[in-house]
């Protein structure tokens, strides 16, 4: 008997949802991506733009001004002579080659420390241990920059703790000067170097690691090609920020540097003491150039995503 | 499944950056005139506040040290409320004086003479201040703080820039700045400045006596060559400079660790050591030193002129001069002051003599401020770009 | 990961031995904040506990605290907010110049501080010509704290995918519905991690603060650096070191659980 085909009892209808505004403009947005897009980018874009960007452009711009000496007004008279200045200055050249040499020196000495520890803290420790470690290393930031640099003071001077330990084995402490910038920069910076090497090393797969030596890899040959080189955009990442944070320090370098002089100093000096904002631009320009030029660099390796 | 989208998003935002930054740029950053301000005739009601800016240790209201408070009283007495900002260096008080928003300024003499030409502060009618009346004479009316016989001030406490010394390296107390300048090879390393382009006058002071024929009269008066000659005498210096400072801590850790054994100071620095113990003196050598003068100066804009003129007296009277210049470290301002202070005498308080050897800050100009007019001297922006040159 | 016992030991031992180098100078700091000395100097001559007391009857070193807390707060907030935004949109979308908007996010943490300082204090004070505050303090913050909220967004967003959120669009719930009640809670655990960093960032920031403070904004590395220039204060700065330290363990180590619940599996 061929009866009306039953199907199977309907399950409750979903209702059509009202229509409300709220609903339309949903349903508009969903099908519209670009301006979904323009929604979501707008107020960052407006205030990155608008804050950062304009006012770094409007204090470029001031670089190809003067200052009047007396006044102390800015004279808005367009001129290469700042740029000029700090480009063929010697006192210009040399810091700017000093303030370069430090920063490579910092970055080179974080990167090596920062690799065994990320390294250890990443795959070879305990989960419980791990998340110690991680405490251990991110709980120095919360110490004041000021604090710690002063403190590098005192373990550095003539009577402090670094002359203790080293005066048995006949050395002495480097005391104030270029050597002790470098050791308290690197020192700052450490955890921003560590965070991202970490993050990075904890993102390769344990599997390929596995993989590697089930093929007969030993420990450094899997490290040496398989872990750096996924890790690297991560190495990078924090080399950047070794190297930006140096590239305009100035008060480090007041604290622990002697007699040197970086090009945060000059900056700081041309916007305070001299009351020269154009030149103090115009020397701001190399740290921005420098970086951009790196940045420039890395991108390719994708380390822009790993800050 | 990415959504692709070809908005020129980043074009249409750059063009729209570049636009606004033309419009804004052709409105240059110039600002403000240099126009002269009057002195006030009367004083008037209290404002109900007054916004101060000093340097640290200048205006303490209790909240560092529940023990050191100065202002409260004021507070009470005026009705005014104080707000307080502090500041590191004498430009960075001429530079914050541009924005206008502060009433009153302590400046030392390196940075009056700019505010006054730049129409930063106005004239200060001397008669609306009673405690004024009592303060030594010898710091009134000076060329930092008055212009063409108008005061444009209230003199705060003075003090010098001493020779200090650590005991252990020196068995006699040196009696001159040869121990820095041209003996400064014997500490090679251990020798110390004053980190600010206006040590320069401390190198012209010591060529006053050791170059005579350089013909310097007035440290902050140099013209081309005496100019040259300090700055070669500073660069001769920097060879043997371990440290130079810009704030006390420095210095004082410094001289007690063995990291530095001779150099400039404030008497301050060398009170702080002997409490320590350290084994450190100061001494006024013989060619003379430079000095400071800090000036209470009021705002050409200032939104609260009343308040402001009330606070130029409580901080001149004695009492709470006293108090004030002590707990930085400078002699005070008048002779009543030293009934409220039991260290006068250290710090040579109302001694005309120990005051003439010393030579006040004050900001160079090409206007020779010893009086010359057959030559240019060197102004203070030369001084600056010759300092970075010095320090390398 | 399977490396030799030696290895094994000879890593533990090095990170072993930098992490206590890492923590000689808080020591020092410690040991300082009991000295009777007024500087800083080592060995310290004497203990004693004023500064204990005096750091927390110091009106100025509490009323700081308050304030760098206030800015932190309202920063990494709007860093949030901002770098959420950011985040979706770069993730989930591809358009022409989004290297370009990458970078833009990037550069107030890679360009020197000084610099982002300068620029922003001349736009504030001689182009806008808006006085100094709490409220500029707050802006420059946020501009540079929206970058360590984003990347961590961002990289949970790429490990999220958007097969969830398709279903919940499927099923008929708004833009906004889903973003609410299916991004975010993923999202959420990320967005702290990241506005940690970002108030920590804050909290310490001293460059570019000095020069976009008004008058009466006084953090609390504001107030250190006007209290390194105090014989008598030193030490202070000291205790409120060491208790920032101190005090500091709680927020990384939630933030520790938080990220580390969401960690897969070694």
């Amino acid at each position: 008997m061929t009866d009306t085909i039953h199907l199977a009892p309907p399950t409750r209808a979903v209702p059509i949802p009202a229509a409300t505004p709220r609903r339309r403009i949903s349903a508009w947005l969903s099908t519209h991506p670009r301006a979904r897009l323009a929604l979501l980018l707008s107020a960052p874009l407006f205030w990155l733009g608008v804050v950062y960007i304009v006012a770094l452009v409007l204090l470029l711009v001031t670089a190809f001004w003067t200052v009047d000496s007396f006044t102390g007004e800015i004279v808005t008279d367009w001129t290469f002579d700042n740029i000029i200045t700090v480009v063929t200055g010697s006192l210009y050249q040399t810091v700017t080659l000093r303030t370069v040499g430090i920063a490579l020196a910092v970055t080179v000495i974080d990167v090596a420390i920062a690799l065994p520890v990320a390294f250890y803290m990443a795959k070879v420790a305990t989960p419980r241990v791990q998340r110690l470690l991680v405490i251990a290393v991110l709980m120095p930031l919360w110490a004041s920059y000021l604090v710690k640099a002063y403190a590098w003071r005192s373990v550095l001077s003539q009577e402090g703790i670094l002359e203790w330990l080293l005066a048995p084995l006949g050395l002495s402490t480097p005391g104030y000067g270029l050597t002790a910038t470098v050791i308290t920069l690197s020192y700052l910076w450490l955890p921003y170097v560590i965070l991202p090497i970490y993050a990075g090393l904890e993102r390769v797969p344990d599997s390929l690691l596995e993989a590697s030596a089930d093929l007969g890899g030993r420990s450094w040959k899997t490290i040496q090609h398989i872990v750096l080189p996924l890790a690297m955009p991560a190495i990078i990442a924090g080399t950047i920020f070794s190297f930006s944070l140096t590239l305009g320090d100035y008060i480090t370098v007041n604290i622990v540097g002697g007699t040197t002089q970086m090009l945060g100093n000059l900056v700081y000096t041309n916007v305070g003491a001299a009351n020269n904002l154009p030149l103090a631009a115009a020397i701001a320009l190399i740290p921005i150039v420098i970086i951009f030029g790196y940045l420039a660099l890395v991108r390719r390796t994708g380390a822009l995503d790993n800050l | 499944m990415m959504h692709k989208t070809r908005a020129g998003r980043a074009t249409a935002g750059a063009a729209l950056a570049i636009g606004a930054i033309a419009i804004l740029a052709g409105c240059g950053t110039s600002g403000g005139s240099a126009a002269p301000s009057e002195e006030a005739e009367t004083v008037g009601d209290m404002e109900g506040q007054v916004s101060i800016l000093a340097w640290p240790g200048y205006v303490e209201d209790g909240s560092n040290d529940p023990e050191v408070d100065w202002v409260s009283g004021f507070e009470e007495e005026t009705g005014c409320e104080v707000t307080s900002k502090t500041y590191g260096t004498s430009d960075e008080a001429v530079n914050l004086m541009k924005t206008g928003e502060y009433d009153v300024v302590a400046a030392s003499g390196d940075a009056t003479l700019r505010l006054i030409a730049s129409g930063d502060v106005a004239p200060v009618n001397t008669e609306l201040i009673p405690s004024y009346a009592g303060i030594y004479d010898f710091l009134k009316e000076q060329a930092w703080n008055s212009v063409d016989g108008q005061s444009y001030g209230v003199p705060h406490g003075y003090g010098a820039n001493l020779l200090l010394y650590s005991t252990d390296v020196f068995a006699e107390a040196p009696t001159s700045w040869d121990v820095v300048f041209d003996k400064a090879s014997e500490n090679s390393g251990k020798v110390t400045a004053y980190d600010s382009p206006i040590y320069i006058a401390d190198a012209a002071v010591y060529l006053m006596a050791h170059q005579p024929d350089l013909g310097i009269e007035n440290p902050y008066a140099l013209d081309e060559t005496q100019f040259q000659a300090a700055v070669d005498l500073l660069k001769e210096q920097r060879q043997h400079i371990g440290e130079y400072w810009s704030d006390y801590l420095k210095e004082i850790q410094a001289f007690e660790t063995g990291d530095s054994v001779v150099g400039t100071t404030w008497q301050v620095i060398q009170n702080v050591l002997a409490g320590e113990g350290a084994a450190t003196d100061v001494v006024l050598p013989e060619e003379g030193a430079t000095g400071w003068s800090d000036t209470w100066m009021i705002a050409s804009e200032a939104k609260n002129p009343n308040c402001a003129y009330a606070w130029l007296d409580w901080i001149a009277s004695p009492e709470v001069n006293a108090q004030a210049t002590a707990y930085f470290g400078e002699a005070p301002s008048s002779d009543a002051a030293c009934e409220f202070r039991d260290d006068c005498e250290a710090y040579h308080a109302g001694d005309e003599d120990y005051a003439s050897q010393i030579w006040y800050w004050t900001t160079p100009i090409a206007e020779c401020v010893d009086g010359r007019t057959d030559v240019e001297c060197v102004d203070y922006s030369k001084w600056t770009a010759a300092w970075s040159e010095i320090r390398g | 990961m399977r490396l030799g016992k030696s290895a094994r030991v000879t890593l533990a031992i090095v990170t072993g031995f930098i992490l206590l180098i890492v923590y000689v100078p808080l020591f020092v700091v410690l040991v300082n904040s009991f000295s009777t000395s007024t500087s800083l100097t080592w060995p310290p001559p004497g203990f004693t506990l004023e500064w204990w007391v005096k750091a927390f009857q110091s009106q100025g070193a509490m009323a700081a605290v308050l304030t760098s807390v206030q800015i932190a707060i309202v920063a990494t907030l709007i860093s949030i907010a901002l770098g959420t935004l950011l985040s979706l949109a770069l993730q989930r979308f591809d358009f022409f110049g989004r290297s370009v908007v990458n970078l833009l996010v990037i550069l107030p943490i890679a360009l020197p501080g000084i610099i982002t300082g300068i620029a922003l204090n001349n736009f504030f004070r001689t182009i806008m010509g808006v006085p100094l505050s709490i409220w500029t303090v707050v802006i420059a913050h946020a501009t540079f704290c929206i970058v360590t909220v984003f990347n961590n967004a961002i990289a949970r967003l790429r490990r999220m995918g958007i097969n969830l959120e398709e279903a919940s669009a499927d099923l008929g719930a708004g833009v906004w519905t889903t973003f609410r009640l299916v991004t975010f809670p993923q999202l959420r655990s990320a967005l702290l991690a990241g506005s940690l960093l970002a108030f920590a960032l804050s909290f310490d920031e001293i460059i570019v603060t000095t020069f976009t403070a008004g008058a009466g904004v006084t953090t609390l590395p504001i107030f250190i650096l006007n209290n390194m220039f105090r014989p008598n204060q030193a030490p202070i700065v000291s205790v409120i070191a060491v208790v920032m330290v101190l005090v500091s363990i709680i927020p990384i180590y939630l933030a520790q659980r938080l990220s580390g619940s969401e960690q897969t599996r070694r």
